[in-house]
């Protein structure tokens, strides 16, 4: 049985210190992904030869002496992220045989600092989902429970980490598309701050909500990456130019006193579980152990932040997506006289029924007598919900909250009932109309199925956040890898 | 607010989204319960209220105006359904008359 890779933490002191070689980790992981990515579904391309050569190529910059936090490292990136060369398809029939002609900034970056990029990641078509059944070409289980989903959009890079098949992947986070899914599969999930991390080469979702984040097994290894992806970039001019701090040094003290952690009721929803409730209890009460002290607050007009999402992202996604046309890249539809017409065949036929959902609701929200009541009251509420934010950020550092109000429900439980999967990001979709960071870090399993603590900090605070999770991770353990559980006592 | 069916069929036209007659009816039911929800948004008195624009302060972003290099056309070509020499290759776009 192939073994699953371990940290990345683990991973770079092995490396740095010639106990392991990229080569015999990268090996590993393949192993790993032949054995069990055929159940998993994490993969929808892997590039092993290009793999192993990347490999190779970063043990001889080991040898020299060369050091960087991602060097030598097996890492896969969900597939709406462009990888010049290696087919990008997200999750769509509309790019199934997509091979772009450059780089996205953060692929750039990880290919340069010498991380091994093993494949493409699965996910729901262009990031639209939340259980990953949105995949024009298959679902992903999630590895604790081959029956449930790992969550959505990012299924396949949450599942990839769980499964132990990448040290860590990158994902994209538009209404919580890193965190819930980090929730449901038990690993680490970073949403940045909005123009932490460039979004050049991201396939854009809702431009005003889009981040790409990590995701891995422990708040050290996001430090990490973060790392190496956080940072400006002329070619997206959203990204930020602010320093970038160091994220790794910040986790070296493990005390929380005097850190002021807000509990915001909003985020506790009637239809939440009562072992996610409990599980949360549970990993606040350790927060509190751990020396910092817990504050009631109030965010009033979260419970808006579903409905407003549910106008802004659609509204941009149907501009976003208008230029899949079949015309510069991807599927065009066979039939069809007038280029009207092979437009509307070939979008009727490449896109999926959430896409088309989304598309046909963002335009309508767009259009003629109703874009008041619906975008522009949605942008309105939008402010509110980032004063909201604002204000209980003035008198807290931290905010902490439950990710999703259930652990990961059943393949198929929901794809019938839009409203009902929309449900399940009640409790991420808030930060991302903010524009704030936020990190899940697994706290405990629930019938043997994970739960992630939600926190939420002030923009740019994404290493506060990252020192936080890594106390609360150190004084209660990791949850374990699913079927090597660690026993909690 | 009821969706009706005509207006499902102008906004598919407004998207260029060909949906067949199932999709049209699914589409129906399905925005019409999305809408029922988003509808809440209602409830909220935002007359004092500004719209936001972007969560980061955002200045103009600028850039010397200065020529940089730019992808080989036959790279760019490559992913084109059709293509004719250095070009994109389309349907007709206007008719005869």
């Amino acid at each position: 049985m192939a073994t699953p890779l371990p940290t990345l933490t683990e991973c770079r002191q092995m490396l740095d210190t010639g106990k392991t070689s990229s080569l015999e980790l990268t090996t590993q992981a393949l192993e790993c992904i032949a054995e069990l990515d055929s159940t998993i579904g994490a993969f929808l391309t892997i590039i092993r030869d290009q793999a192993l050569a990347a490999a190779r190529a970063a043990d001889a910059r080991l040898v020299a002496g060369e050091r960087t936090p991602v060097l030598g490292i097996p890492m896969a990136l969900k597939d709406v992220l462009i990888t010049k060369g290696i087919t990008t398809t997200a999750g769509s029939k509309m790019l199934m045989n997509y091979v772009p002609p450059f780089n996205s900034t953060v692929a750039e970056r990880l290919e340069r600092a010498g991380a091994v990029l093993l494949g493409k990641l699965n996910c729901d078509e262009f990031a639209m989902g939340s259980s990953n059944e949105n995949s024009a070409f298959k679902p992903v289980h999630n590895p604790w429970d081959h029956t449930r989903v790992p969550g959505g959009s990012s299924g396949g890079s949450a599942a990839a980490v769980a499964a132990g098949e990448a040290v860590f992947t990158l994902g994209s986070d538009t209404g919580g598309s890193i965190r819930q899914p980090a929730s449901f599969c038990g690993v680490v999930g970073m949403k940045p701050t909005y123009g932490r991390v460039s979004r050049f080469g991201l396939i854009a979702f809702a431009s005003s909500l889009d981040q790409v984040g990590p995701l891995t097994r422990t708040c050290a290894d996001a430090a990490r990456v973060m790392s190496v992806i956080a940072g400006g970039d002329p070619r997206d001019s959203t990204s930020s130019s602010r320093e970038v701090p160091d994220y790794v040094g910040a986790l070296k003290s493990t005390h929380l006193d005097g850190i002021r952690v807000g509990i915001p009721k909003e985020f506790f929803v009637s239809g939440m579980e009562p072992g996610v409730q409990a599980a949360i209890q549970d990993a606040l009460c350790e927060l509190e152990r751990l020396g910092a002290t817990l504050h009631d607050v109030s965010l009033p007009y979260a419970p808006y932040a579903l409905p407003a999402y549910y106008i802004i992202a659609p509204a941009e996604a149907s501009a976003n997506l208008a230029r899949f046309d079949g015309v510069k890249y991807g599927y065009r539809a066979a039939e069809g006289d007038a280029m009207w017409d092979v437009y509307a065949a070939t979008r009727g036929q490449g896109f999926g029924s959430e896409v088309k959902r989304r598309i046909m609701l963002g335009t309508y929200a767009l259009s003629a007598g109703y874009y008041d009541a619906y975008y522009l009251q949605a942008q309105k509420v939008r402010t509110l919900i980032r004063k909201d934010y604002e204000d209980a950020l003035q008198t807290v550092d931290v905010l902490a909250a439950p990710t999703a109000p259930t652990t990961a429900f059943r393949l198929g439980e929901k794809s019938g009932d839009p409203v009902a999967m929309y449900f399940s990001d009640v409790c991420t979709i808030p930060l991302n109309l903010a524009g704030l960071p936020g990190l899940v870090v697994p706290c405990a399993l629930v019938d043997h199925l994970p739960v992630g603590l939600q926190l939420m900090g002030r923009a740019w605070g994404e290493a506060e956040l990252l020192r936080i999770g890594h106390a609360l991770e150190q004084s209660s353990g990791a949850i374990g890898l699913p079927g090597r559980q660690i026993q909690r006592g | 607010m009821q969706l009706t069916r005509e207006t499902v069929q102008h906004v598919a036209m407004l998207c260029r989204l060909a949906l067949t007659a199932e999709e049209e009816q699914q589409m129906l039911h399905q925005l019409s319960s999305i809408l029922e929800h988003v509808n809440r948004l209602a409830e909220v008195d935002t007359s004092a209220v500004s719209p936001t624009a972007s969560v980061l302060d955002l200045y103009n972003v600028e850039r010397p105006d200065a020529a940089e290099p730019s992808l080989p056309v036959d790279a760019v070509l490559a992913n084109a359904p059709d293509r004719s020499g250095n070009l994109f290759r389309v349907r007709a776009i206007l008719d005869e008359e």
